[in-house]
């Protein structure tokens, strides 16, 4: 019977701990507390874009029907190879490749804060727009398309950030016309990992579904890296070309 | 004490024995599988997501987006596709960080400890000339700095919350891109999987303290597919292809033929085609001059 009561007790002693050693992993996301509080990662500061993919696709406008890779459907690919900057930018739309389906692989520094305990804020200073993910929000968006659409946001266990976004304008997958529709749906997740050396490296999956334009998923991941400050921040508007 | 009374107290001793062994069992498995719960599961199949472009071969000079060093550019810029008539050098155009940059999916799978359940190791599948990588989870250190380089070199791996996070070293000399760009056999590679739904994402942060100016970044996304691939490829098998002559095929650097491709094909300036490290950030944008853009 000693052996018995012996055995129970250090086990469960064995699983209380490594419980606990689990919590400790966990802890932050399942901690009572706004999304703000119970923020399982720090995404707050500056980032800036490490443009070591597509570089042509992204740092500069590639040339007119150059969708490669971009699984276009049919009527999409008229629309691509249509595009006319000079005409989005008389007609006011020259943010239409800075919307969220495409944000995030542009060449821009990106600036993370807490808005309020429920809504993180993404600015960027190429396009100068500004994104919001709303935690605990209704899943219906309200209001009218915008460019950066309706986000709403949940931490995911043990640490990340999935957003998920709709109510957008149609826009640019690329700058050179490369259309996705207003039913598109952009789903993200955001992870972190450390630079060798030091420093962090900021990892957002960004996962596009359109029925209307794309023949399928259209998947990028980006990286950024954390910068000390804003200093090398430097807004600067829209433009089509 | 009579025979009776002496076996009744053993089988009494035995039976509580066998009982708190019973219980002990059964809750070291409760503990075991929410270990294992934690993390999560990437053997399987994984088809490649190909929406980016990383393979970065489509002209001879492209290395853009690499953080080469002086070294390194010089090394890429005299580098002549004819090398790979050389039979020395066949097989040197795909180390392990062609994982993520080839257009390839992952076959991966775990050997597991047969007694403790743990996983001892995963194996990333070869394919094609890309060499099969084992990575191992059972605590054992890197070789010694002097022990033998292979293509897919030496990785160990462990997990952080639900990240694998793997450290290859030992690799052979070969091609950051495979159209020249190089790597010595100094470099090493973390690579992070993640894994979100039935994506898996691959982050690798490559280190040349010979080729590079900073570490290179480069992530790709796969997704789970219910149809087995295959966990083997054929190996990069050599094969005399004509004389090269007495020496390596090769350009001056100053005079490769196909340094201004990138530039009169697509309008990408001469530093971001050649891998200058500040090319890869947006504050570059500012020096790319505006007739470069769409046609």
């Amino acid at each position: 019977m000693r052996v018995l009561l012996v055995a129970t007790v250090v086990t469960l002693s064995s699983v209380a701990l490594l419980q606990r050693a689990a919590g400790q992993e966990r802890a932050p996301a399942a901690a009572a507390g706004t999304p703000k509080t119970s923020a399982p990662m720090d995404l707050t500061g500056y980032w800036v874009a490490h443009v070591s993919e597509d570089w042509r696709f992204r740092m500069i406008t590639p040339p007119k029907g150059d969708y490669t890779r971009v699984p276009l459907t049919e009527q999409a690919r008229k629309i691509a190879d249509a595009w006319d900057p000079a005409a989005d930018e008389a007609s006011g739309l020259q943010c239409k490749a800075y919307g969220a389906a495409a944000i995030m692989r542009m060449p821009s520094r990106f600036h993370i804060t807490w808005q309020d305990d429920n809504t993180l804020r993404v600015d960027s200073d190429f396009g100068m727009q500004t994104r919001l993910f709303h935690f605990n929000a209704s899943p219906s968006p309200p209001g009218e398309r915008t460019w950066q659409g309706y986000s709403n946001a949940e931490w995911q266990k043990p640490a990340s950030l999935k957003v998920a976004t709709t109510n957008m304008r149609s826009g640019y997958l690329r700058k050179n016309g490369a259309p996705y529709s207003e039913n598109a749906a952009v789903t993200e997740y955001f992870d972190m990992a450390p630079l060798p050396g030091g420093g962090q490296v900021l990892l957002v999956t960004t996962i596009v579904d359109d029925p209307q334009y794309l023949q399928g998923l259209y998947i990028v991941t980006s990286q950024f890296k954390k910068e000390a400050d804003g200093s090398k921040w430097d807004p600067t508007p829209c433009t089509a070309k | 004490m009579g025979s009776n009374a002496v076996y009744r107290k053993m089988s009494q001793s035995t039976s509580t024995k066998l009982t708190a062994t019973k219980l002990a069992a059964v809750l070291l498995c409760l503990i075991a599988c929410r270990t294992v719960a934690a993390q999560m599961e990437i053997t399987g199949s994984w088809v490649p997501r190909s929406n980016e472009f990383l393979t970065g071969d489509g002209l001879p000079v492209d290395f853009t987006g690499i953080p080469l060093n002086e070294e390194g550019r010089i090394r890429a810029l005299s580098y002549s596709e004819s090398q790979l008539a050389m039979v020395e050098r066949q097989c040197q155009g795909w180390p392990a960080f062609y994982v993520v940059q080839g257009p390839f999916g992952l076959k991966i799978w775990s050997e597991t400890d047969p007694l403790k359940g743990n996983v001892i190791s995963y194996t990333i599948g070869a394919w094609e000339d890309r060499a099969p990588m084992t990575i191992w989870m059972d605590g054992r250190p890197h070789p010694s700095q002097y022990a033998e380089h292979t293509r897919s070199g030496f990785t160990t791996g462990k997990w952080e919350g639900n990240t694998l996070v793997t450290y290859t070293t030992h690799m052979k000399a070969g091609f950051l891109r495979k159209t020249g760009a190089p790597s010595s056999d100094e470099a090493t590679m973390t690579t992070r999987f993640y894994r979100h739904g039935d994506i898996l994402i691959a982050m690798v942060i490559i280190e040349d303290p010979i080729y590079l100016a900073e570490p290179w970044i480069l992530s790709r996304s796969f997704q789970l597919s219910a149809t087995p691939m295959s966990p083997i490829g054929p190996p990069c098998v050599t094969a005399y292809e004509g004389s090269v002559g007495e020496t390596a095929p090769h350009y001056l650097p100053e005079k490769n033929p196909f340094v201004d491709e990138m530039t009169t094909k697509y309008g990408v300036p001469r530093d971001a085609s050649i891998g200058k490290p500040e090319t890869l950030y947006p504050e570059y944008r500012k020096k790319i001059p505006p007739a470069a853009p769409a046609r």
